[in-house]
């Protein structure tokens, strides 16, 4: 029997989930054995024609990580949906956007100007920005992909069969995926692969976290210390945990960093800047508006710090009806 | 379920009516709505009314719920602080309003949109005030334009902390 094609493509993205495939170690070896690489941009000599010479659906699977904010990586997206069985979104930036999703909070032209001509390692004296069509002395004319003037996550381009969400994803739900790919023990379409309850159930601090908290005060890690015992919630600091899914082992928590949420919301949860501003409501404890307000102020930016890997998912941004909801 | 946002409702041609989602507190402003009715007095028709237990309950996705299917408006209505019914239901709703009303004034739509009022079981007559100030402002601001990606203006691209950063380090 010849072994399950497998692709692996990188859109919007740092390149962090190509580490996180490299982070299986010697897993990698089993994975190698066990299917046939046929797409995978970073670390092998594969083309957009190898691709385009596939049949549709010959792939078995195909994970794609990085947000679409180009035509290029859209073009790409839909290429590799039809030449795949299973596209599966790898990573926040596919799974919600990411952090180039935070890019939706700007205009496009305000974007290229601060990044082309104002922020404070550039000098371009002569304002060049890029073009999609530059015509070079030679006589030809050099094509550039366009940037879009809104970042989506991949569900909002092609129809997606599985999520597999973190920044970068935790090694264990890569391997449990492949694992559940490859003995075909997969959930129903659309499911997030991996679990289904909040971070601070599998919190290693969960004990320390009262059953009411009351806070008076909010605390930035940057500018405070930081107990290593104790619930980072219950000590003033915005740990996404209550609204964020499980999965990746608390390792920030371990390391004495609260949760800045890049595995999303859980599945009840639609909306995860919604559920954590939920949830916050209940734990602070001032009751009249120019101590709410006070207490606000050390939230300075909201849209960053409640939807830091999922603007584009959100309920106000999300423009395009999801394939499952 | 259908995510997609539908045309604001529109009467006649060319008038414009808002659609006002109204999450109301079943023991003050539920019960105050009752009675501006039951007093015959008219106020705007642009308010579609669903009933909670109490202001706590309203969660923010709720609310981003309904601007995202096509409500122009959302009005919450809770008891008086110090008078919620469970005890402080109302305060919860007052810090979720606040801090959701910050998220979204950064993510471009305008404040009169989202409005929160504590409005008593006995004041008919401030519902039938507010359910007609929030109509005539939406009515003037026109549908919310959640397609359009906020423009800031020049030095306001970034929030006032960072560049106050960006300043000591250049």
């Amino acid at each position: 029997m010849s072994k399950p094609k497998v692709g692996f493509y990188w859109c919007a993205s740092c390149g962090g989930c190509e580490e996180s495939v490299v982070d299986l170690a010697e897993g990698l070896l089993d994975v190698v054995a066990a299917v046939d690489l046929v797409f995978f941009p970073v670390a092998m000599d594969f083309k957009r024609e190898d691709v385009e010479a596939m049949a549709d659906g010959e792939m078995a699977v195909c994970f794609v990580n990085g947000a679409i904010r180009s035509d290029e990586q859209r073009e790409m997206a839909e290429l590799l949906r039809a030449k795949s069985q299973l596209l599966i979104a790898y990573g926040s930036c596919s799974h919600q956007g990411g952090i180039p999703g935070l890019a939706n909070l700007y205009s496009h032209e305000s974007l290229m100007k601060y990044v082309y001509e104002e922020s404070p390692s550039t000098v371009n004296p002569e304002k060049v920005r890029p073009a999609p069509e530059t015509a070079v002395p030679e006589g030809a004319t050099v094509t550039l992909p366009e940037l879009d003037h809104e970042v989506k996550c991949l569900d909002q381009v092609v129809d997606v069969d599985y999520y597999i969400p973190g920044c970068a994803p935790p090694v264990s739900l890569l391997s449990n995926a492949v694992t559940a790919v490859l003995e075909d023990k997969l959930p129903p379409k659309g499911t997030v692969l991996a679990p289904d309850v909040a971070l601070c159930k599998e919190c290693p601090r969960i004990d320390t976290k009262p059953a009411d908290i009351s806070l008076a005060e909010l605390k930035r890690p940057s500018l405070a210390e930081l107990d290593p015992e104790i619930c980072l919630l219950t000590q003033g600091f915005l740990c996404m945990g209550p609204a964020t899914r499980s999965g990746c082992g608390a390792v920030c928590m371990a390391a004495n960093m609260p949760c800045t949420g890049c595995l999303g919301p859980v599945s009840h949860a639609k909306d995860h800047g919604g559920a954590f501003i939920g949830a916050l409501g209940s734990i602070l404890s001032p009751e009249n508006e120019e101590e709410i307000d006070a207490l606000l102020e050390q939230i300075p930016d909201p849209a960053g710090t409640f939807y830091r890997y999922g603007l584009p998912a959100s309920r106000l941004f999300a423009r395009h009806n999801r394939a499952t909801t | 379920m259908s995510e997609t946002a539908t045309a604001p409702a529109a009467t006649g041609a060319g008038t414009y009516e808002p659609r006002i989602v109204a999450f109301f507190c079943n023991w003050c402003t539920y019960t105050a709505s009752d009675l501006a009715g039951v007093s015959r007095l008219t106020y705007a028709p642009n308010t579609r009314i669903i009933r909670f237990m109490c202001s706590g309950r309203i969660d923010p996705q709720f609310i981003l719920t309904a601007l995202r299917q096509g409500a122009d408006g959302v009005l919450i209505g809770g008891c008086h602080p110090g008078d919620c019914h469970y005890s402080t239901g109302n305060y919860r709703a007052l810090r979720r309003f606040k801090l959701l009303k910050k998220l979204l004034a950064q993510m471009g739509l305008e404040p009169e949109r989202v409005r929160l009022e504590w409005i008593a079981a006995s004041e008919g007559d401030r519902l039938q005030e507010v359910t007609n100030e929030m109509a005539e402002q939406l009515r003037r601001l026109g549908p919310p334009n959640l397609e359009a990606i906020p423009a800031p203006g020049p030095g306001e691209e970034l929030p006032g902390e960072v560049q106050e950063l960006e300043k000591t380090e250049a």
